[in-house]
């Protein structure tokens, strides 16, 4: 072997050496800002107002976006599921696969990939921008904790509002799959709506789904609000450190959703 | 009494630089930030119940410096003691503790974009006391008028000048009352009139509400009317002080280069480059 080959690997191993570490440096950094914000909550739970502003608007002002995609992803979703049943004569059961797909899978986590675009982006840059303009060194030099005051408020506003905003997202869904499937392609609706009422359980399927977006909720939240928190306080950090907080909150649900799903199916 | 009106007779005794009754002391601070040491040395004495200024060229650290004498960061060595205590041994609750008695004036205002001129005057009431709201408008009302903005109190800090934001910046700051307020670079991209309201505004408060005052700043003449101390820094340590007419008849070349604003001196105006014409004349142009 080279010694270049063997500079070449040295310097490989080194990368993947310091990318570990930051790996690890950033993971610790993240489980002691979530216990930060445990400690804190009290705080917040005392003033419920700033709580109440930050549901409204990491969830309410997010409710366009996540009716129209929950909409038609409902439809696309009657489609292919008619495309493909009819073949086999059970086009009847589109309403119950819409409905199953939706509730478990992709309700929490297309919601909690839409959260992250337009609710996690919105919470990074304004912490991050709060951090640049100076506004959370002026909380600290008046003796309050930007931790209580700023983070702690829009961590819960983001855990409350997205199961809420799953639930309308699958709600929407389904909708969107009657629509296609009743309406538009004439599958029967005493079928479509039986089928899904027989298969879809409240606890195995709607509750899994409730559980999945609760976790999604801390992740993308938790995410958003530690990227906005540690950015470098430029243009150009606030800039980063909102992208970084998009890539990483939507790997970290999918790679959740994965182990999420394990651990519920086991359970059956 | 309004503070607005900023014509007004001066204290008859003002705080002088020597002095026992120092509520700020820093000894020995040394700082340095990677591998630029940006004080080595450092010795200020704050003298209760004066305007301090502290002046330098630009970089010379002098927003660090404040954030070290109110516990932002942390020295490598050295003390910085608050009326007494010192700083930075302090716990986080200790460091909040003193906070409440300090107001910080910051560069930018650094008011909360998200609440109104009156909400952000409000906002430490509101955190740290239980005072009812009448009472809290009736404060806020006063210190808004005492810097003459009474009447913006709906405003939103978006829709106000520079100035302005300044102006209501130190309303907040002085809402608690606190016992010395740190103004950093007041004067930035301020227009003359705002300029002129601002340098009496900080004097006026300080005479009437019985503050310390600490200007940090490198606008000589402005910080010269008001200051009954000057301490002037360069590379890390302060290089004189005294009266501001104490530094206008100072010898030292570093002194006058920055008192009379000249570009050649012992502070260079060049940042360290290679020799002008090769680099011009080389390849790269770089």
């Amino acid at each position: 072997m080279s010694n270049a080959t063997i500079r070449g690997l040295r310097r490989l191993a080194l990368e993947v050496l310091y990318s570990l570490r930051g790996f690890f440096g950033t993971f610790g950094a993240g489980q002691l800002f979530l216990l930060r914000i445990i400690v804190n909550m009290p705080y917040a739970l005392a003033r419920p107002r700033l709580i109440i502003k930050q549901v409204y608007v990491t969830g309410v002002q997010s409710l366009v976006v996540i009716m129209l995609a929950g909409f038609f992803v409902g439809m696309v979703l009657a489609l292919q599921a008619h495309l493909t049943l009819s073949r086999f004569g059970a086009e009847d059961t589109i309403g119950m696969v819409a409905a199953l797909g939706l509730v478990r899978e992709l309700g929490p986590v297309v919601t909690a990939l839409l959260f992250a675009g337009r609710a996690g982006t919105a919470l990074s840059s304004e912490i991050g921008l709060m951090r640049a303009t100076d506004q959370l060194s002026g909380m600290e030099m008046m003796a309050v904790d930007p931790i209580k005051r700023v983070v702690v408020p829009r961590f819960l506003g983001g855990v409350i509002a997205m199961p809420i905003l799953a639930v309308i997202f699958s709600a929407m869904g389904i909708f969107g799959a009657w629509l296609e499937g009743v309406i538009i392609l004439g599958v029967d609706e005493g079928a479509f709506w039986s089928q899904m009422q027989a298969q879809v359980d409240l606890r195995d399927d709607v509750m899994s789904g409730v559980i999945k977006s609760v976790f999604f909720g801390i992740a993308a939240s938790l995410l958003a609000v530690f990227e906005g928190y540690n950015c470098v306080p430029t243009a150009e950090g606030v800039g980063r450190a909102t992208t970084r907080g998009v890539v990483h909150t939507s790997l970290t649900v999918l790679v959740l959703n994965f182990m999420l799903t394990a651990w519920l199916l086991g359970g059956n | 009494m309004s503070l607005s009106g900023v014509e007004g007779p001066r204290p008859a005794v003002r705080s002088g630089c020597p002095g026992s009754d120092n509520i700020v002391s820093i000894r020995d601070l040394a700082y340095a930030r990677g591998q630029t040491m940006i004080f080595d040395g450092l010795d200020i004495d704050i003298r209760r119940g004066g305007v301090t200024a502290i002046m330098g060229p630009s970089g010379t650290g002098k927003t660090t410096l404040l954030r070290l004498i109110t516990g932002q960061e942390l020295p490598d060595h050295g003390s910085v003691t608050f009326d007494g205590a010192e700083v930075t041994k302090m716990s986080r609750r200790e460091l909040f503790r003193m906070r409440k008695r300090v107001g910080m004036l910051f560069q930018n205002g650094a008011l909360l974009t998200d609440l109104s001129v009156y909400d952000n005057v409000a906002f430490p009431l509101r955190e740290h006391t239980r005072l009812s709201e009448r009472l809290i408008r009736h404060i806020v009302l006063t210190k808004l008028h005492a810097v003459g903005l009474r009447g913006a109190w709906q405003l939103m800090p978006s829709q106000l000048s520079g100035g302005m934001a300044r102006r209501v910046a130190l309303a907040r700051a002085i809402v608690m009352d606190p016992e010395i307020i740190y103004y950093d670079e007041p004067f930035v991209g301020l227009d003359p009139i705002s300029m002129g309201v601002v340098v009496r505004l900080i004097r006026r408060m300080n005479d009437a509400l019985g503050l310390t005052s600490v200007v940090v700043t490198h606008d000589v003449d402005e910080v010269s009317s008001i200051a009954d101390c000057t301490f002037l820094l360069s590379e890390g340590r302060v290089v004189a002080s005294g009266t501001p007419q104490d530094l206008q008849d100072h010898h030292s070349e570093t002194v006058v280069q920055f008192m009379a604003g000249m570009a050649d001196g012992p502070v260079p105006f060049h940042y360290p480059a290679p020799d002008y014409s090769e680099q011009l004349l080389s390849r790269s142009g770089k």
